[in-house]
């Protein structure tokens, strides 16, 4: 599987992924219907095993068709069923209304004769052991591993994606595992890890496959997360994300015109997001990925810290992360460390208590502070927490609380 | 005069229109040479041939009457009188030709085959060896299950889809659009015929000739936004696109007037007609107009009443783009 970064972490490649054992089946897409009204994607797949074979893209002769589509299909949560076998999708504000035979945005759902399916159950593309910080979550267990998935598919198109070559495309487009929740739950498990993450492209779109498996973990003990950029409706968000212990939001920007026009998404369903997670009582953190230009003005800076101390509290952290140029701004530069401290200077200044900088290796702004006492309370060397010094939830020097999931 | 001679009159009559002549400070005319770059034609030429008796007494397409409406249509595009000639015109042997076709219609509405079959013929006929011409859409079940016989290899016409080859790793961009293409296109072709079929698009109004090529992306779900406005007209814009397109051939055999572009037989008709050009905006400006008059007689409000008038197509004629022209006045269309 290809190498995989948490959704604007920009975060360090992994040199390898630990391989996930899996089978998958080899249907052609025409037994499509036959096995999505088998639903047998939770439950197991009654359409026969095959190896799964890398689609070859070596020029002729073409290839047979590798990848079985049907035992990943069930049908879609949150939908509307409308006259001449068209749907509303209610998943994400976008609200695509699609036809017969067609997809919406995200590519990995799709209409047949009035009744949408999800393309992408247990449809694993990438999984990888990963470092909790690395997501990033600087305020839950820390020091631990999250089994980190992934489906193809994305409901926005960010253009500096890092992860464009599973979130843009089709699932078809992409090689892929068959990892049913409970798998996902015994691998989390067999690996250490005491969470499933979803993340990489963006678990809106796998929502289904993300609640099957967060159930499937908490059965076993197994928490969830997930990274998002929060382009859910509030519905959906209070059905899929209420199962998950932590959520970590990528908000874009502060403008609704950078959403526009390099997100392709609104920012406001997003902001209304992060209001619900707090109402929900989710442990949340918010990721701002900083691109030089686009939306690094100290007026976006100073409006979304005073959004969130307003609308969240001051107690949300908030990591102002370093931009790579990846994808459609391969032309942008790197953003500048001055940028990022800048950023987390007029965050502080408003009050905010936790403002990180990200992708900054051995930047003192990784660690964890008390806000009152301002000792240094969790040092973090890369994604590694080598001090966590938080006892009982609190600053042991000042016991000041500090807010989080800071124990199994 | 001779058959000859009144061709080389015609050719030099539209080599005069096309602007290829100049008045000398002799006063005496001059043709450029062929291969100067000439200016662009006034006109776009557009042919619609139709054939009410196309099905015969039944409802399938009778393949010899599809094959002389193909000529029909064909000689009129280009006028020239042998059924031959257009096609020696525009493709060389040695060439290889991609046709594609669309097939998201299902066997109500797809690319006919029919009409496939034809020009796969015309073109064997102009010195193209069958093993140099692929029939593809993106997805090999969908031509499999409208009837296209998938092959591979061998010396025969090729079929299948960009789902056994993939699509190139990198992206190719213009304006708002990213994407990777189908191999087939970036290296299987020399060429381009584009066979759309006549479709409303509850999205982008109506899916001819420039939206066929979302057919050719790995991501065509990204460019609907805004009505596929301007994601249409950029996507044509890339090069291997825009210079591998040489014809476009609409399949108006059965066409759709709402609810595109799935296949809704209650809203189809067949319209038994060929749409052909050069020129894929001006197809695709003649092809809403036909839409347009069918759901008027169908008493329906027109794409625009619904907010949903095919915005893409003057964009796409715009000064940025200059894909074609949507002006009627500069539209030579030919009805036979």
């Amino acid at each position: 599987m290809a190498r995989q970064t948490d959704v604007d972490s920009n975060a360090e490649r992994d040199p390898k992924p630990r391989a996930v054992s899996a089978l998958a089946p080899a249907i052609d897409r025409r037994a499509f219907l036959k096995c999505a009204a088998m639903a047998g994607a939770t439950t197991g797949a009654t359409c026969g095993l095959a190896r799964l074979v890398l689609p070859l893209s070596a020029m002729p002769p073409p290839t047979q068709p590798t990848q079985d589509d049907a035992q990943f299909t069930v049908e879609a949560k949150f939908y509307q069923k409308f006259p001449n076998k068209k749907i509303k999708c209610k998943l994400c504000p976008r609200e695509c209304t699609v036809g017969d035979r067609e997809r919406g945005y995200c590519g990995a759902r799709e209409n047949h004769g009035g009744t949408y399916y999800s393309l992408v159950h247990s449809r694993v593309c990438a999984a990888h052991v990963d470092p909790i910080e690395k997501k990033p979550l600087f305020h839950y267990l820390p020091g631990t591993l999250a089994f980190s998935i992934a489906t193809a598919g994305c409901n926005v198109n960010c253009k500096f994606c890092q992860n464009w070559d599973i979130s843009q495309v089709r699932p078809e487009q992409v090689p892929a595992q068959y990892a049913p929740p409970k798998a996902v739950a015994e691998l989390a498990k067999q690996n250490h890890c005491p969470t499933i993450a979803y993340t990489y492209s963006e678990p809106v779109i796998f929502s289904e496959y993300l609640m099957d498996a967060a159930d499937a973990g908490h059965e076993t003990g197994i928490r969830s997360v997930v990274v998002t950029n929060g382009y859910i409706q509030n519905e959906a968000l209070k059905t899929a994300y209420g199962k998950m212990d932590a959520v970590k939001i990528d908000l874009k920007a502060f403008t609704e015109s950078y959403y526009r026009d390099v997100v392709t998404g609104e920012l406001k369903p997003v902001l209304e997001s992060l209001v619900a997670l707090q109402k929900m009582g989710k442990w949340t953190e918010i990721v701002y990925l900083v691109v030089p230009t686009l939306n690094d003005s100290e007026a976006e800076f100073q409006g979304l810290a005073r959004w969130v101390k307003t609308n969240l509290g001051a107690d949300v952290p908030v990591h102002f992360t370093q931009f790579h140029p990846e994808y459609l701004l391969k032309n942008l530069s790197i953003t500048p460390i001055p940028t990022l401290e800048r950023a987390k200077a007029i965050a502080d200044a408003e009050g905010l208590h936790y403002v990180y900088i990200g992708n900054v290796p051995g930047h003192p702004a990784q660690n964890t502070y008390c806000p009152k006492c301002r000792r240094m309370l969790v040092e973090r060397v890369g994604f590694t927490a080598s001090q966590m010094l938080i006892r009982k939830g609190a600053c042991p020097f000042c016991n000041q609380a500090i807010p989080g999931i800071w124990h199994a | 005069m001779d058959h000859e001679s009144n061709k080389s009159r015609r050719d030099f009559l539209k080599n005069c229109i096309a602007g290829g002549v100049v008045l000398g400070a002799s006063g005496k005319l001059r043709l450029l040479a062929a291969a100067e770059p000439t200016a662009p034609p006034l006109k776009s030429r557009v042919a619609i041939a139709r054939d009410p008796m196309l099905r015969g007494t039944g409802s399938a397409v009778d393949s010899g009457r599809m094959a002389n409406l193909l000529d029909r249509t064909m000689q009129t595009l280009f006028e020239m009188n042998h059924p031959a000639e257009p096609w020696k015109k525009l493709f060389h042997p040695g060439e290889k030709i991609g046709i594609k076709v669309n097939m998201l219609g299902g066997r109500g509405l797809s690319s006919n085959l029919q009409l496939v079959e034809a020009i796969c013929q015309r073109l064997q006929e102009a010195g193209i060896k069958a093993s140099d011409i692929v029939i593809w859409d993106h997805d090999t079940a969908e031509l499999e299950h409208v009837g296209f016989p998938v092959a591979t290899e061998g010396n025969r016409v090729q079929c299948f889809g960009t789902d056994r080859v993939g699509y190139e790793d990198g992206l190719v961009t213009y304006g708002s659009v990213g994407s990777r293409l189908s191999k087939i296109l970036t290296q299987r072709c020399d060429a381009m015929i584009n066979v759309p079929v006549l479709k409303d698009h509850e999205g982008a109004g109506v899916t001819i000739a420039l939206k066929n090529m979302y057919g050719v992306i790995h991501n065509p779900n990204k460019l609907h936004p805004n009505g596929c406005n301007p994601f249409v007209a950029d996507l044509n814009m890339l090069p291997a696109i825009r210079t591998k397109m040489r014809l476009t051939i609409c399949d108006a055999t059965t066409a759709c007037y709402e609810g595109g572009p799935g296949f809704k037989p209650q809203y189809s008709w067949k319209e038994n007609a060929l749409i052909a050009s050069q020129d894929p905006v001006a197809l695709d400006s003649c092809g809403w107009r036909i839409i347009e008059n069918k759901r008027a007689e169908k008493k329906m409000k027109s794409l625009e009443a619904e907010h949903r008038a095919p915005r893409y197509i003057a964009t796409a004629a715009d000064a940025q783009h200059r894909l074609g022209t949507n002006d009627p006045q500069r539209i030579a269309l030919v009805e036979v």
